[in-house]
């Protein structure tokens, strides 16, 4: 069996302490290698009986339709506030933040509350938007391209944020300037080429990219592709092998010593 | 071997009396032994295949509700929506009838991969705008419980469509159309399109088409194992061979006018092994061609065509495999990462492959250079004479380019209309063609198959309306032209 633990589950689940992964099923959030011998478990019941390879199938189904219930639309919300509102509502939901034009940053705290004074700034734009490790998606993208105003938009370490979504951000060309795609799990290099579209992008983070096979030449291209934009990311020389004098490269080494 | 190595060491003390040491070299052979002993109590406890004289298990059921005859992408994307759509799960059996297992020559995995909602009928825009979402979500369709997620390799890079100045009025009425159905495509003016893509020369071009969202190309192999895996998981049988005879009956019935009509309906499909004489005759309620490049052929053997001409008997299925060949080449100052894959307006087609300033591309071959399908062979004197040229004229940085690798392939080429057949037979009353898609089935598979599904389940289409691409239109010589084909 290739990659239990990534086959397990469809999404890679985000594991806080308010979501509950099929490993709780067991009843305790326990340590490793109690963990390890609960699933499987569970996973050879389920090899052996209908019963359990189906309620296997609905927890799967159950979690991919939770995170399809976190970015369904607001669209009534849309009608009612205004494209700024509906997305800033839709961000907090997540558990990320958003900062409207002229007013300090809003976060939610730690139980996932945040104020509703917000609802108050219908005509004003939304200038950024936080979404660090929200899940957000394909379709909860939706709520996010009416900003037309947004001018930093950081997804760092979104688990479904793939090269689909990054096809979509064209949308926003006219105003982003700051993108960060930091530790997502799915965006590889051909998400990346469709960044083009974003011709006003002055910093781009494409760091820590685990599916981007070639992060060095991956990087050299983006910076080829977005003339005026400052990408951080891995290191040109990432990925290269040892000299041939025996001198090893690393990323802080000048080109000139 | 642990007995033996025991009795070794420890002599003949009672940890070498055990199950099975009783003589000398009993213990060597016991492994084997087993296991055939095993074999044997299975072969005559029930639940078992109880054939004991002669083994059957490469040759396919004796019956099966629905034969799909070819296992490429169309085939396979047919059998998961009547899978999908059955109403009582385990309520259709059917079986894929495949006769190369190793793909070589379909045109699925030999396919450059693209999909693209520019075309002119409204009816292609649907379908792959259908397909694009069923291939983002991808995970969601075809999961199987144990199995990774599918990687299929998308580049969301779009088509670049270029039109000279007799056919940017078409495109431009084309792109309209195309908006209106909900595909994202933009007009571009040459002089943006220099701006965005400093690597093109512009002449002679007068208006270009993007596709912004949802276009690009895709690995088709991983769809195509994807679609395997999943439709092996939800019981479809699969077999070897090659369908040679169908065996029909046929009833007589009269028409509205007054006329004899004599309707078949295929019962018995002879399904051949390979390298052998050997067939076995599969009782069957619905037979699915999707046999592509070869389903002219698997329509002759269910008697379409045979008749006076002129008539719906005497109409043959106007699909034959056309060759196409594919180029890889090198360019080092080719253009950059943000590359779509880009149609000129003589035809030649190119794109980016990998990082490493690889491009594949070709062009279709007009009629008088169509070459001979008999075989796959690569004609190389044709991307010197009638490609290269091409490419160097509409992008200059190919002047200086390396042929690295080319294939072959074929496309399922309607000689009609160039678009595809889906639909029963209006006289062959059980057999439902998904084929004739002429370059771009691959992009459509996902959307014919459950169009197919639907018609065999429901008897019309419900989610996307395909009369437009029914056999009949052949005999009323009505053309569904598709005008961007590349």
């Amino acid at each position: 069996m290739a990659a239990p633990r990534a086959s397990l589950c469809l999404v890679t689940p985000v594991c806080n302490r308010s979501t509950r992964c099929i490993r709780g099923l067991s009843g305790l959030v326990a340590p490793e290698d109690n963990q390890r011998k609960g699933r499987t478990l569970f996973q050879f019941l389920a090899d052996h009986f209908y019963d359990v390879a189906a309620l296997r199938e609905y927890l799967l189904r159950k979690q991919v339709l939770a995170v399809h219930q976190k970015n369904r639309s607001f669209a009534n919300i849309r009608e009612q506030y205004g494209p700024y509102v509906a997305g800033a509502f839709f961000i907090l939901r997540q558990g990320g933040a958003v900062k409207f034009q002229g007013k300090e940053w809003i976060r939610p705290d730690r139980r996932g509350r945040f104020p509703y004074d917000f609802l108050k700034f219908q005509t004003v734009p939304v200038e950024a938007v936080d979404a660090s490790g929200c899940a957000i998606n394909y379709s909860g993208l939706d709520n996010l391209l009416p900003l037309k105003e947004l001018q930093a938009l950081w997804l760092q370490r979104c688990p479904h944020v793939d090269d689909w979504c990054l096809s979509r951000l064209h949308a926003l060309a006219d105003s982003l300037q700051e993108l960060s795609l930091a530790g997502c799990p799915h965006i590889s290099e051909r998400g990346l080429a469709c960044l083009h579209h974003l011709r006003h992008l002055r910093r781009l983070d494409i760091s820590d990219l685990p599916a981007v096979a070639s992060p060095g030449l991956t990087q050299i291209l983006v910076e080829e592709m977005l003339p005026d934009c400052e990408v951080l990311g891995a290191g040109w020389a990432q990925g290269l092998k040892m000299g041939p004098g025996g001198q090893p490269r690393d990323a802080s080494s000048s080109l000139l010593t | 071997m642990l007995w033996s190595a025991l009795r070794l060491s420890c002599g003949r003390g009672s940890l070498a009396r055990g199950l099975g040491t009783r003589g000398g070299g009993f213990t060597r052979g016991w492994d084997g032994k087993v296991s055939e002993i095993k074999k044997k109590i299975r072969s005559f406890l029930p639940g078992g295949a109880l054939d004991p004289l002669f083994n059957t298990s490469h040759l396919p059921p004796e019956q099966a509700d629905v034969v799909i005859v070819g296992g490429g992408v169309l085939g396979l994307s047919v059998a998961y929506w009547l899978k999908r759509l059955e109403k009582r799960q385990g309520a259709i059996r059917v079986l894929v009838v495949e006769r190369d297992h190793t793909y070589s020559q379909a045109s699925t995995g030999l396919s450059v991969g693209g999909i693209r909602q520019q075309f002119s009928l409204p009816e292609n825009i649907q379908l792959s705008l259908f397909s694009v979402n069923f291939l983002r979500n991808i995970n969601e369709y075809l999961a199987v419980s144990d199995a990774p997620p599918l990687d299929l390799q998308f580049n969301p890079s779009g088509y670049l469509l270029l039109a000279s100045e007799n056919d940017a009025a078409v495109m431009e009425s084309n792109v309209k159309m195309q908006r209106q159905e909900g595909a994202k495509v933009c007009l571009m003016s040459p002089e943006q399109l220099r701006n965005k893509f400093p690597w093109i020369n512009t002449e002679g071009v007068a208006l270009a088409s993007y596709g912004l969202e949802d276009e690009g190309w895709f690995d088709p192999w991983c769809l195509l194992q994807g679609l395997r895996q999943k439709v092996r998981s939800m019981g479809v049988l699969f077999c070897q061979g090659e369908v040679t005879r169908f065996v029909s009956s046929s009833t007589c019935m009269t028409n509205t006018s007054g006329e004899e009509v004599s309707l078949k309906r295929i019962y018995e499909v002879h399904v051949k092994m390979d390298h052998s004489l050997e067939y076995q005759p599969v009782e069957c309620a619905i037979v699915i061609n999707a046999a592509g490049a070869w389903s002219g052929q698997v329509a002759e053997l269910a008697g379409i065509g045979h008749g006076p001409p002129d008539t719906l008997q005497g109409t043959r299925l106007p699909v034959e495999p056309r060759k196409r060949y594919v180029y890889l080449w090198h360019c080092p100052q080719g253009p950059g990462l943000e590359t779509p894959l880009v149609v000129d307006t003589s035809g030649a087609y190119f794109r980016r492959e990998g990082l490493g300033n690889n491009y594949l591309g070709s062009r279709s071959p007009t009629e008088e250079e169509e070459p001979d399908p008999g075989n796959l062979e690569v004609d190389h004197a044709f991307f010197q004479d009638k490609v290269w040229p091409l490419l160097a004229q509409r992008v200059p940085a190919f002047e200086t380019l390396k042929v690295r690798s080319a294939w072959a392939g074929y496309y399922d080429y309607n000689t009609f209309d160039q678009n595809g057949v889906v639909g029963p037979h209006p006289l062959v009353v059980n057999m439902y063609f998904a084929t004739g898609f002429s370059g771009h089935g691959l992009q459509h598979a996902p959307a014919v198959g459950r169009a197919v599904a639907e018609m065999v389940l429901e008897g019309s289409f419900q989610t996307i309306d395909l009369s437009p691409f029914l056999f009949s239109r052949f005999y009323l010589s009505e053309k569904t032209e598709e005008g961007n084909i590349i």
